[in-house]
């Protein structure tokens, strides 16, 4: 059975179907790419399946459990999490304390432990800071950890941020357009990080994104939307060579 | 507990035993007279108001004007606490008691008010606490348990520095460790981006009502002390005024500082009492210098960071060490010239 599962997922605002019929399989490891042109719908569907939106109709089971409905925090627990088109960081924060943030549920210390310093809270303090900065040590950021996430450049906010989303743990990695505003050399970067996740964490991603040579490079299977609707799917090369994709991203 | 930590714990208890010390000595010495004695305790009263709301507007991010609401409840609950229970228990104990009643009842309006008011944000949960602090006032007005427009009499007089002093310095205390916490840094993911909090698993609506009611717990115990130090509740000193005053000393201070709030508390407290001599000029100067300050220094007097004894120390070192630099860089210059 697949990891995340939408089936016949729709979503209306007022008259506009900006989502019809939607469907999509990711399975374990997998790593699936989400395109289509400009207000195609994909970034809707991100928020329907981060419970961020209620789709209107259809369903969407994660891990074998429907999350229509469920709140977003309620779903990063069961195992998705996500980034977002526009860097969304605790700017004010340091890089660590971003981190720690996402790292949360696995701290099991009470506010009333908190306030009395109990020894759960230095115990369970003590493991954060030291998971963090491993976790930060696998990104080769350890060096920022007392930096304000607001003072990091572009390229590494963004690391920043899927390193935030995977310190929840998740089985399923959702990119929102990781790649847009970068430079070429920050695009390299991307895509190394992507595939250090994919060595080192046992997980699925699905990825939105404009950037065809590092969807076409580095995706297993490809979904692409138009519309609200999907037109084509399939692998790298098999979508290349679809009419329907050539006509939407070129014109006929 | 680190060996550091420990140290500075130690330091900032050896400074605040200090102050206490002094300040107690001068008012036993009569050094400070009963005027200056009453001020000081009104600024130990608005620093535990100020700290507590600067949790919800500096830590939290969000824009209350209902605070006076919270600090009535507090004042009237235990004050009625401390009438019933006056003649059976001694002083201590009973503003201890008295307090506690006032800081849960306070806490507890709190979690009534702040389940629907913090589904709104910005300003739009400005204007609703705004309301609720008003609807608080007007229905201790109206009702007979509170005395009424007539006021409450018959509080016994119990709230004394040394009192005041320690509550404060555990109302501080408690907010600190709160703030540096899981659950000080979820409230302050919350402040730099909500979606961002609860697309990483932070329970939000759980930790704004828990920040919430905090704050409004420790507004209840301002609250309650101050009616056992003037011994007379009026409710119409609970007004939206009273709020804005103690959001200015937050904003002045730095939304996010708690030592920002006791330092702007303490200059907000003073300043309309050593201005008395221009008469009526006296409101006028407090608003310019607010607006000075707002100009000059938008973010509050400390920002978002905290003041601490090492930061003075790590900022001397670094001066001695680049004065020592210049010294000898202007030795190796003159007896380059020498030659």
């Amino acid at each position: 059975m697949a990891l995340l599962e939408a089936s016949n997922i729709s979503i209306q605002f007022g008259g506009l179907k900006a989502v019809d019929q939607f469907n999509l399989q990711v399975n374990d490891n997998e790593l699936v790419g989400l395109i289509g042109p400009n207000g195609a719908g994909k970034t809707t569907i991100f928020n329907m399946l981060t419970g961020v939106y209620l789709p209107s109709g259809g369903d969407i089971v994660l891990d074998g459990k429907s999350i229509v409905g469920k709140k977003p925090y309620e779903i990063v627990k069961m195992g998705a999490s996500r980034t977002f088109q526009n860097i969304r960081l605790f700017k004010e924060l340091t890089v660590l304390d971003n981190i720690k943030i996402a790292y949360h549920h696995d701290l099991h210390y009470s506010t009333l432990s908190s306030i009395l310093r109990l020894p759960s809270y230095w115990k369970y303090e003590k493991i954060a800071q030291e998971s963090c900065l491993e976790f930060l040590d696998l990104f080769d950021m350890r060096d920022y950890a007392e930096t304000l996430a607001k003072n990091l450049p572009y390229g590494k906010q963004r690391k920043l941020e899927i390193a935030r989303a995977l310190a929840t743990k998740p089985k399923i990695l959702m990119l929102d357009e990781p790649a847009a505003g970068m430079n070429p050399h920050e695009t390299q970067e991307l895509m190394e990080t992507i595939s250090l996740i994919r060595k080192n964490f046992n997980i699925a991603i699905l990825l939105i994104e404009h950037d065809m040579s590092l969807v076409m490079g580095i995706c297993e299977k490809i979904v692409v939307l138009d519309y609200g609707r999907v037109i084509a799917e399939g692998t790298a090369e098999e979508t290349k060579n679809n009419k329907d994709v050539i006509r939407v991203y070129l014109g006929e | 507990m680190t060996k550091k930590m420990f140290k500075n714990y130690m330091v900032n208890f050896a400074v605040v035993s200090i102050i206490f010390v002094i300040l107690s000595l001068m008012m036993s010495g009569g050094i400070l007279s009963k005027y200056y004695q009453g001020i000081i305790i009104f600024i130990l009263i608005n620093i535990i108001l100020a700290s507590s709301l600067n949790l919800v507007t500096g830590f939290l991010g969000q824009l209350t004007l209902g605070h006076a609401g919270f600090m009535a409840v507090g004042a009237y609950a235990s004050a009625l606490t401390s009438i019933v229970l006056k003649s059976i228990i001694s002083d201590l104990p009973l503003l201890l008691v008295s307090l506690f009643v006032g800081g849960v009842s306070a806490g507890v309006v709190g979690i009534i008010i702040g389940i629907p008011a913090l589904r709104l944000r910005g300003d739009y949960l400005a204007i609703i606490t705004l309301g609720f602090g008003e609807v608080i006032r007007v229905i201790i007005n109206n009702i007979e348990i509170t005395g009424g427009a007539q006021g409450l009499t018959g509080i016994p007089r119990i709230a004394s520095f040394k009192y005041a002093y320690w509550i404060a310095v555990v109302v501080i205390l408690v907010l600190y460790r709160l703030t540096h916490s899981k659950q000080g840094r979820a409230i302050k993911s919350i402040r730099e981006d909500e979606v961002a909090a609860e697309a990483v698993g932070v329970r939000t609506t759980y930790y704004k009502v828990l920040g919430f009611a905090i704050a409004a717990a420790f507004a209840g115990v301002g609250g309650g002390l101050y009616a056992h130090y003037i011994a007379f509740l009026d409710p119409n000193t609970f007004n939206f005024m009273r709020s804005v005053e103690i959001l200015v000393i937050v904003v002045l201070g730095g939304m996010g500082s708690l030592t920002g709030t006791i330092v702007a508390a303490t200059i907000l407290t003073i300043l309309p009492e050593a201005l008395r001599g221009f008469a009526e000029f006296r409101m006028l100067l407090y608003s310019f210098m607010l607006i000075l300050m707002m100009l000059f220094r938008p973010q509050g007097l400390f920002g978002t960071g905290e003041f601490k004894w090492q930061g003075i120390y790590d900022r001397t070192l670094k001066l001695r060490k680049a004065l020592m630099n210049r010294e000898k860089k202007e030795a190796v210059d003159g007896s380059t010239r020498g030659e």
